[in-house]
């Protein structure tokens, strides 16, 4: 069997699992978040917050739960890392610089997991596990909060009830990503990962000599480091690192938690506003954009146009062994299409078309299939802007799910659709820009161009991969990439929480003759077309200066 | 605006004790459930797959090592004993700040692209290297012979493997080293080459320091 054809069957095998894995895990999502009925362990919880979990909330609370939650993990990761010199169990790693601890705590709390540290030599057990890891489960938790609200908004009229954030927040962490990050952690460990709170030990060598090894709950932080759509790995080589995915069976685990949850929900968005094939509908759009962005990377990867891969004969650089091509591929662009990060092979020594298809997945939006919640939100603005357009063709005012898109809801997906490209484009300008950014980069002309793109891309979208030639560690890079993933992050959700108020408030609309089936595979084409003409509009000029010059030159 | 002070005070408290409460779920009992049932179930794994060679821990199945020649005096980069069979080049990590050449496993890649000059004169060289390392008196290897993952550095640098077909061209050189007849070292490679997992998952390999640690034993026997 040749490499493209097992990379192709892992393809489909990750396909089976995911689909095998869809109906249950929606319907019990959409249970969790439908239920009127609290674990005694939640009511413990909410005890301890002093939250009564049966208030309703309308969108502006809603929001300030968020906006105070995200506010105070920020601020309580800064200290944990700024302290990290006289904590117990650092291993003797020193406190972390000011401006690298902003960027981190930013980072992990906004579900980016941007790294401008090394993280085995950086940080210890305890910022690793209870300050970083706890924010792997609750960022992924509140992006789907946010993401069932926007349903609610669907799925309820005459109201401007969204729920409550704290059950919300609650149940995903407790009902949904302990329970199968456990599994997935114990699974780890049985292919091999590690899952110990050694310090750092001397192992012997068969040369003779020694080397030292760092402990860790690699395998615990890694089960929801992908399960989340986070992706801030132990070690500094990531999901590429032995002890964090150590075979080619984990590899493709690891690829399955990373897509599982957010495909998942929009079998939970279907049954919530009461038409499971609304939910297919967007599922066919998220799995034909994935499934195309995959087959493009695998064909620029094993057709492996370069120079220096064109004398070694493969493009290898940057990829393991043990995952070879096909398996780099499928990570690679499920990891830059939903807000992950991971990566299994470092996406800077991909081909250059092969890099431009992980930074185009980025530009998306993450929303194929996205972030968890934050895929099923994004997809659903791009829904609504696609209705809008179709609207305009016929001269109909558009109608989304028996909602009425008028000025506000559309304003609303305006605003949305333009604050992550305003990020990127501005600060990639203003980096290039500047005197001094540009002495970060590690590769010249259009690759380390394309070096600063890809940091402002994987920022402002929340993503957290990057061309890691870029040495990003300095006061420029992590400040305004800071202020990126914050941006990118919690201006979104104002738009989406707003548009989920004024949603719930309206009455519904009855579907008439003229009503835009969207349930339809005419919709879905319409929408692939919209996300790929508008994002296509806004990054070609950087994408040319960039991944395509690298690309068409070899 | 005293009002909205109090709540937005009372909120951020709400927003704390949140957050400490599923700290206690997610960041203690959460690790130390899972690191007990690990360390009880998968032990030997979850330490990290050590093995051993003679009695002694000589590293992980899982990280690679370099097998090279001490460093003579006024060298910097040490020479592969060729008497081993050699993983994939560190070579695009010797200029890695994070390279230490295995002593902490520091774990990180080149990031170079596929046009940059150093990348491309690295691969040049590597090849060189082992088309002239791995040519015996009988036995030409062709730079076409070499595979992909012998010339370039992998996405940890600690890949513990190598492609078959990177250890079948350093077969002869290994025999004429240590002495040995071609046909048994080339017995060992197969019986230490792995397929695809299930037939279809990640590539075939071979596991350098298993290989080595068997070749030793190969080489006292005989």
């Amino acid at each position: 069997m040749g490499p493209v054809l097992a990379g192709v069957l892992q393809l489909l095998a990750l396909i089976a699992a995911l689909a095998l894995a869809y109906v249950p895990l929606g319907n019990y999502m959409a249970k969790v978040y439908s239920s009127d009925k609290h674990w005694r362990v939640e009511k413990w919880i909410y005890k301890g917050i002093g939250a009564n979990p049966d208030t309703e909330m309308r969108w502006p609370a809603y929001l300030r739960g968020v906006l105070a939650f995200s506010a105070v993990g920020v601020l309580f990761l800064y200290a944990l890392q700024r302290l990290q010199g006289v904590l117990p169990g650092s291993l003797g790693f020193s406190s972390i610089d000011p401006d690298q601890a902003f960027n981190t705590a930013v980072s992990f709390v906004t579900n980016t997991n941007w790294q401008s540290y090394y993280g085995e030599q950086a940080m210890g057990h305890v910022v690793q596990t209870a300050g970083l890891a706890v924010q792997n489960f609750v960022s992924a938790a509140v992006g789907i909060a946010v993401a069932v609200a926007l349903v609610r908004g669907f799925a309820r009229s005459r109201t401007g009830e969204l729920g409550n954030f704290w059950a919300d927040l609650v149940r995903g962490v407790v009902r949904i990503l302990v329970p199968v990050a456990a599994v997935a952690a114990v699974v780890l460990v049985a292919c091999g990962a590690i899952q110990n709170f050694s310090g750092i030990h001397e192992v012997g060598q068969f040369m003779g000599g020694s080397q030292q090894w760092n402990g860790g709950a690699v395998a615990s932080t890694e089960a929801i480091k992908e399960l989340g759509t986070n992706g801030g790995g132990i070690f500094n080589a990531n999901s590429a690192h032995p002890f964090e995915n150590p075979t080619p069976l984990s590899n493709l685990f690891e690829i399955f938690l990373i897509l599982v949850i957010p495909f998942a929900l929009t079998r939970t968005f279907g049954l919530m506003v009461g038409s499971v094939k609304q939910g297919y509908a967007i599922l066919a759009t998220m799995a034909t954009i994935w499934l195309g962005f995959t087959a493009l990377m695998m064909w620029t990867e094993f057709a492996h146009h370069g120079p220096a891969f064109d004398i070694a004969g493969g493009a290898y650089e940057g990829k393991e062994v043990r995952f070879g091509v096909g398996g780099s591929s499928i990570f690679a662009t499920s990891t830059t299409l939903t807000s992950t990060g991971a990566v299994n092979s470092f996406h800077s020594s991909f081909t250059g078309l092969g890099g431009g298809i992980a930074m185009l997945g980025m530009m998306l939006g993450e929303i194929a299939p996205g972030g968890t919640g934050s895929g099923l939100y994004g997809m659903l603005i791009m829904a609504i802007i696609a209705v809008f357009i179709a609207g305009l063709m016929v001269g109909r005012t558009p109608e989304y799910l028996g909602k009425k898109i008028g000025t506000r809801e559309i304003k609303l997906a305006a605003c949305y659709i333009l604050i992550t490209p305003a990020l990127v484009l501005i600060f990639t300008a203003f980096a290039m820009a500047l005197p001094t950014p540009g002495n970060s980069m590690t590769n010249s002309g259009a690759h380390g161009f394309s070096e600063i793109l890809y940091a402002y891309t994987s920022a402002s979208n929340n993503n957290g991969s990057a061309f890691a030639g870029l040495n990003a560690d300095t006061q420029w890079f992590n400040s305004t990439l800071g202020l990126c993933m914050l941006l990118g992050r919690f201006v979104p959700m104002v738009f989406v929480l707003a548009l989920a108020g004024s949603l719930a408030e309206q009455k519904p609309v009855p579907a008439t003759a003229g009503t835009l089936r969207t349930e339809k595979p005419l919709f879905t084409g319409l929408l692939v077309g919209a996300i790929l003409i508008i994002t296509g509009l806004t990054y070609f000029p950087a994408l040319a200066l960039g991944p395509l010059a690298e690309g068409l030159a070899s | 605006m005293n009002n909205s002070v109090t709540n937005t005070a009372r909120l951020l408290a709400a927003g704390l004790r949140a957050l400490l409460v599923l700290t206690l779920v997610t960041g203690v009992i959460y690790p130390l459930v899972i690191t007990g049932i690990a360390q009880g179930l998968f032990n030997d794994k979850a330490n990290g797959s050590e093995i051993k060679a003679d009695g002694k821990v000589v590293g992980s199945s899982l990280i690679g090592q370099s097998y090279n020649l001490p460093l003579k005096e006024g060298q910097e980069t040490p020479e592969p004993d060729l008497k081993w069979f050699q993983g994939r080049p560190q070579n695009g990590l010797g200029t890695n700040s994070v390279n230490t050449q295995y002593k902490l496993i520091l774990s990180g890649a080149t990031n170079r692209s596929g046009d940059n000059e150093e990348l491309i004169q690295w691969v040049k060289d590597a090849q060189a290297a082992v088309v002239k390392d791995n040519s015996t008196a009988d036995y030409t290897v062709k730079p076409s012979d070499v595979p992909a993952d012998a010339v370039t550095s992998s996405g940890s640098g600690l890949d513990p493997n190598i492609s078959p077909e990177y250890a079948e061209i350093q077969v002869h050189r290994i025999a004429e080293k240590n002495g040995l007849p071609v046909a048994e070292v080339q017995k060992l490679v197969d019986e230490h080459t792995e397929g695809r997992t299930l037939g279809f998952m990640g590539e075939p390999r071979v596991n350098v320091l298993q290989l080595n640690i068997a070749l030793k034993e190969l080489v006292a026997k005989s």
